[in-house]
């Protein structure tokens, strides 16, 4: 049973009120069946509340929003009122974006049901990111920070290159962290269960994110859901680097934490990886092995003939932006073809005032934010072959969406827009030993 | 764990309480939430998955553990809402998505057993499964005649 703390008791017993009472139940509830002996004080949740679902929609119909937030997020049927959030917390991407309205054959109820769950949302002090990357605009938790994460590509980001700790959260774990400032300290919370497992050896160096996300996707499907250590001369790794390795591990697999030493936080040296314990034989990543990653994420195309071309997944950064407009400037896009790029709104900005978006409208694409067509589960009207340069987005859209998948490179997959036809193929590795 | 003729009977630990009797349906690989399966009629929709277009609604569900989104729990959640969860769940894997979905989808619930439920257990067996005392009792369907 989890020990509390008197002030949980507190919260427990109903002195902060009903809801967090509720939230305090859950918690409790969540502990013990994870076996976690005490909880952890939180003051950074990432979490989702707006997204539209059947259930949801009826449940608010039944009673307010309140009563979607009571049942969904703190799993407690009672009629609640439900306070402003104890600790900052995020809204990560929504289901629908507002400025998809007209170009994707959104549900418009969606969009009007989204947005009275986000004003609901923000009501409470809910912070609406809208993006599965709240790293990159205003929530960079701190080396060694206890959060409370949801998003699989944001929670191996924040354990294993911020250095802070979370578990795969999910909506009703948040929502009860929200009201408390408490999660389980189990699992990635404590020391003991972040050091590695299998030791990887690269004998590739990595050029650019495409490389690092195939990377990523053989480590993810090796290890599962267990803790890879990668050794090599892999070459730089910047934000969308690691933004890709992480997504594509999480989705081949369930990696929650890595560790590359030397650069990574949490390890130092190789040895610091393993917490000082017996480094296991090392597993082979080469030439073969990222050729076979690359055949299997394009195993699901057979038309070269390209709708559609995804850049984004998880949210792009502001350099893959700039990257875009670059490879856009001046050229149009296919007729049959549309292009777009998903990045949390805030950094959409930035990509306004730099001449960005403007470049990519002109030659007939777009900036896009807050969702994704994973999220939506939507593409444009027609769409039968997509390509896109992420590893993440090409292992779920095709199952999601029915529609076949090209993998490339940021700049292949813009030539297939602007061709119509998809031209990629894998560039050499470049081997370093 | 103990065998006696056709029955076999699994102790591990309950992590949501309740005691029900039904048939299993068991899965050899994980079960994904988010893209795995459709609330609205409680079935596995991922399209590799050996279990495809099957529905769990009412089953006892045995599966080695959770994989894939932080949406897990909230999908497996939907299914309470929508009608379609299944009667009970027996995991191998203790996860915060599995935890947290066997919580928010209600259902009595064991883990951490004293044998591998999933080489143990066969679908269309009859299973109790107590999550009050941590018991999962197997009569294996072949030898019921």
């Amino acid at each position: 049973m989890v020990t509390l703390t008197d002030e949980e008791k507190a919260m427990r017993d109903g002195a902060e009120g009903d809801a967090v009472a509720a939230a305090m139940d859950l918690l409790i509830r969540y502990a013990d069946a994870l076996g976690a002996d005490v909880l952890c004080e939180t003051r950074n949740v990432a979490g989702t509340t707006t997204q539209p679902s059947p259930a949801k929609t009826k449940l608010m119909e039944e009673g307010g929003w309140a009563k979607a937030y009571a049942v969904i997020n703190l799993d407690c049927d009672d009629d609640l009122e439900i306070p402003d959030v104890k600790v900052p917390t995020c809204q990560l991407q929504h289901g629908f974006g507002e400025d998809a309205r007209g170009v994707m054959p959104y549900p418009e109820r969606n969009i009007d049901l989204q947005a009275d769950a986000e004003s609901f949302a923000s009501s409470r002090g809910i912070n609406i990111l809208a993006t599965c990357t709240p790293y990159q605009v205003g929530n960079l938790p701190t080396y060694g920070e206890h959060v409370a994460w949801m998003e699989s590509s944001a929670v191996v980001y924040a354990n294993a290159v911020l250095g802070a700790r979370t578990n795969c959260e999910g909506g009703a774990s948040t929502g009860a962290a929200s009201l408390t400032g408490r999660i389980p300290c189990w699992g990635n919370h404590r020391v003991e269960n972040r050091y590695g497992t299998h030791l990887v050896e690269s004998s590739l160096r990595m050029d650019g994110f495409q490389d690092w996300g195939m990377f990523g996707y053989f480590v993810g499907d090796v290890v599962q859901e267990a803790r890879p250590v990668m050794t090599g001369d892999l070459g730089p790794a910047d934000l969308a680097d690691l933004k890709h390795f992480g997504a594509a591990a999480a989705s081949s697999g369930g990696v929650e934490m890595y560790h590359l030493p030397g650069r990574t936080p949490d390890a130092p040296t190789v040895e610091a990886a393993f917490g000082g314990g017996r480094i296991p034989e090392p597993i082979s990543y080469g030439a073969a092995e990222r050729r076979a990653v690359y055949e299997s994420l394009n195993s699901i195309g057979e038309s070269e003939d390209v709708d559609f071309v995804l850049i984004g997944c998880p949210h792009a950064s502001l350099d893959q932006i700039g990257r875009v407009a670059r490879a856009l400037e001046g050229r149009r896009l296919s007729e049959s073809c549309e292009l777009w790029v998903m990045t949390p709104r805030a950094l959409r900005t930035v990509a306004d005032r730099n001449g960005w978006t403007a470049t990519i409208q002109r030659a007939g694409a777009r900036v896009l934010t807050d969702s994704c067509p994973a999220m939506s589960r939507v593409a444009p009207e027609g769409t039968r072959v997509f390509a896109t340069d992420s590893a993440k987005q090409a292992h779920y859209l095709p199952a999601i969406l029915g529609i076949e998948a090209w993998f490339g490179t940021l700049e292949e997959c813009v030539d297939a827009a602007v061709t119509g036809r998809w031209r990629g193929g894998l560039a050499p590795a470049e081997v370093v030993r | 764990m103990t065998v006696s003729g056709s029955t076999v009977l699994l102790r591990g630990r309950g992590i949501v309480p309740g005691r029900v009797t039904g048939e299993a349906l068991v899965s050899h690989e994980t079960i994904s939430g988010w893209g795995g399966i459709d609330p609205a009629t409680g079935t596995i929709i991922e399209r590799r998955h050996e279990l495809y277009g099957v529905c769990f609604t009412g089953k006892v569900l045995v599966f080695p553990g959770a994989k894939g989104s932080s949406g897990w729990s909230g999908f497996f959640q939907s299914t309470r809402l929508m009608g379609t969860a299944p009667l009970a769940m027996v995991f191998t894997s203790l996860t915060t998505k599995a935890a947290l979905g066997a919580i928010v989808t209600r259902v009595p619930t064991v883990t951490e057993l004293d044998g591998d439920p999933v080489a143990l257990i066969h679908t269309g067996d009859m299973v109790e499964v107590d999550a009050d005392r941590g018991l999962v009792s197997v009569w294996v369907a072949a030898s019921l005649g």
